[in-house]
């Protein structure tokens, strides 16, 4: 029984037998990047995947040489690399007719801001690969710097009166490349995670799946309560659940009620908002904005508010 | 057997296609590429082959290119790119981990002025500068070098006793874009030259992990398994000398060529196309009565210190050619030639040819004549006024 490892969720006959994350990892209790990888163990049932990971919180999570806490074949590269790495890798398995998976596990340091050409680049060549954008919304690995996922009002490190500037749109930028499928995943919501993962696995060419992943260290918040806080995110529009295929047609997987108990209640729960004292007043002109373009782009004329 | 008229970047290209051929049968050849004067031509002319079961990547960037050939090699395929200067800077951090993974990448380095302030001409500065990575180099002088060091470099950086990435150097423009005749072999002779690609560590089907966190003792060990492995590229590359030999009736150069050496008083020692004018150089004066050689160092890294000393023993005065500055210290070559040459000898360094300055049969024996008429050696003499 495999039940303590995998939290909670329950393994089936269709899933990988042994957990992608194997016990003896390094990450920080109530890491969301840990939550990730078990719902992508179950994603991946039988398929042969290799992952690439820049540097970035999953670069520890293996610990050290010459054990590993990844359950499959794993190579680590520079910051800026793994779609690069991930491209020169899957080139070689198609070369030789073989179904490997590769994918990208990247923190969003790796992928908002040091990796984006790189990122970009392989995008826009559509190569075989799966790119997995882990959020925590900062450099968690270097203590908790502001990259251009954090929000506004975060205070980070490096900006420790809160972040003046809203957060990048990557979907919106991976859309532009018009790849084959891209898609946002709440860890909250295990059943759409696990479906759009296998999605993910079983298109050709490039895939992006944006998950936001609570960091208790960085969003000083209780580790119990990552998944809470996804929840609580997706209920009140903070993160939208949505896929783009080819670039173009956008579907909403789960509808928010847009609740501003639930907003007010996701900031209240981490202290990394206290000191910039953004409520959910500041924040919620911001969401309606991004779900009316979300609306119009899905081709649903439904108010962003449900009144 | 056929004949080409090609530049050394072409020739470098010719290869590269070669040894991707002659990977057929093996996981394949894979590329990531990206112009950068004067190494453009290279990979330019590598896009245009039809190599069977190949991929060459056409990245973004010098970063990527390496990245490319680093998931390439870790996935077990051969491996090859080109750059220049600051190409090569920019890719640096990659090539750190390409030597550090021991994935045996062959790099094709048309030497070149780093900038800006912009300069495009030769100067061995770009790839001096990753010397301490742990890259094999070699440098060459003239095209059909070019060609077999390419081919040969596949050879020595896949031997399982070596499996470390190989950097061969041409002067950029100098060589890079100078059209010579070379000979060049079927693919039937490099098929049997070539074996087929075996990266015992490439990520296979059990779980293990590239790249992960080392501790003090675990970096102090690999780095010595690296050294040491480096280091037997020595002997290796004389074993595929003779069997380079075998396969093209042409010999492959020595890594260090010693030329007219024999009862020499005076050496010159440089790397690259200086190394071909000093040899003129050498005939000229040797005409005259004056008893000079020259030695033209091919393996930089590893260093044949034993060979360079034992060339020098007889030798009183040893005039060394930098094509490169360390600012603050002097000539790379004339550092490294002052460390092992041993007491009671004369040497001098002389930086010439840098940003591309065409270093001339002239100024070779302008130094010739500055270090005969020295008691003692001094600092590094850097020569200004080359265009």
């Amino acid at each position: 029984m495999r039940e303590p490892i995998l939290s909670g969720i329950v393994q089936t006959e269709q899933d990988r037998p042994r957990p992608l994350l194997r016990p003896g990892s390094s990450n920080c209790g109530g890491c969301g990047m840990s939550n990730i990888l078990q719902l992508l163990s179950h994603a991946i049932a039988e398929r042969d995947v290799r992952l690439v990971i820049p540097a970035c919180c999953g670069a520890i999570t293996a610990a050290t040489y010459p054990q590993s806490a990844f359950d499959v074949p794993t190579i680590l590269t520079t910051f800026a690399s793994a779609p690069s790495v991930a491209t020169g890798m899957s080139s070689v398995f198609r070369l030789n007719n073989e179904d490997t998976r590769v994918i990208c596990m990247a923190g969003d340091g790796g992928t908002y801001d040091i990796g984006m050409a790189t990122l970009s680049a392989a995008a826009e060549r559509n190569e075989d690969i799966l790119y997995i954008c882990y959020d925590n919304e900062i450099y968690g690995n270097t203590g908790g710097q502001r990259s251009s996922a954090t929000p506004l009002g975060a205070a980070t490190t490096s900006t420790p009166k809160g972040k003046q500037e809203i957060k990048k749109d990557i979907m919106a930028i991976m859309a532009a490349h018009r790849i084959p499928y891209a898609a946002t995943v709440s860890i909250a919501h295990a059943a759409d995670a696990v479906t759009k993962m296998r999605c993910a696995l079983d298109t050709g060419g490039f895939r992006f799946l944006h998950i936001l992943s609570p960091c208790p260290t960085g969003w000083k918040s209780e580790p119990a309560m990552g998944i809470e806080l996804v929840r609580l995110a997706v209920r009140s529009g903070l993160f939208p659940v949505y896929e783009i295929f080819n670039g173009e047609r956008y579907v909403i997987n789960i509808e928010p009620d847009f609740s501003d108990e639930a907003l007010a209640m996701y900031l209240s729960l981490q202290r990394r908002f206290r000191k910039s004292g953004i409520t959910e007043a500041n924040l919620r002109p911001q969401i309606e904005k991004h779900w009316n373009g979300l609306r119009s782009l899905s081709g649903r004329i439904l108010p962003a508010r449900r009144l | 057997m056929g004949v080409e008229l090609i530049s050394a970047n072409h020739a470098a290209a010719l290869a590269a296609t070669l040894a991707g051929r002659a990977n057929r049968n093996g996981r394949g050849f894979c590329c990531g590429v990206y112009p950068i004067t004067p190494a453009t031509d290279c990979m330019e002319y590598l896009c245009n082959q039809e190599i069977e079961k190949s991929k060459v990547v056409r990245v973004e960037s010098e970063h990527s290119a390496m990245g490319v050939c680093l998931g390439s090699a870790a996935a077990g395929a051969r491996s090859f790119t080109t750059t220049s200067s600051n190409g090569l800077a920019y890719m640096a951090e990659n090539c750190i981990t390409v030597a550090n993974l021991r994935l045996p990448v062959v790099m094709a380095v048309a030497n070149r002025t780093m900038g800006p302030p912009w300069n495009i001409w030769a100067d061995h500065g770009d790839s001096l500068m990753l010397r301490d990575l742990g890259w094999i180099q070699l440098y060459c002088a003239d095209n059909q070098e070019v060609f077999d060091t390419v081919l040969a470099a596949f050879r020595l950086g896949e031997d399982s006793r070596v499996m470390m990435p190989v950097m061969v150097c041409m002067d950029g423009f100098i060589l890079s874009h100078t059209i010579a005749q070379i000979n060049v072999p079927s693919q039937e002779v490099v098929d049997g030259f070539l074996p087929v690609t075996a990266i015992p560590h490439q990520l296979g089907a059990t779980p293990h992990t590239l790249g992960q966190i080392e501790v003090a003792h675990q970096v102090a060990s690999h780095r010595q398994q690296h050294h040491l492995a480096i280091i037997s590229a020595l002997d290796v590359y004389g074993e595929i000398q003779d069997e380079f030999f075998g396969a093209t009736s042409r010999r492959l150069a020595d890594p260090v060529v010693a030329y007219r050496m024999e009862d020499a008083q005076t050496a010159i020692v440089s790397m690259g196309t200086i190394g071909a004018t000093a040899e003129r150089t050498v005939d000229e004066l040797r005409e005259a009565g004056v008893r000079i050689g020259a030695l033209r160092i091919r393996m930089f890294r590893p260093f044949p210190a034993a060979t360079i000393q034992k060339l020098l023993a007889p030798v009183a005065r040893v005039a060394v050619i930098d094509r490169d500055i360390s600012l603050g210290y002097g000539g790379v070559l004339g550092g490294e030639i002052g460390s092992i040459a041993g007491v009671g000898k004369l040497v001098q360094n002389y930086v010439a040819g840098i940003g591309g300055g065409d270093v001339r049969r002239s100024h070779i024996r302008e130094i010739i004549e500055d270090i005969g008429g020295r008691e003692t050696a001094g600092p590094a003499q850097i020569m200004e006024g080359l265009i």
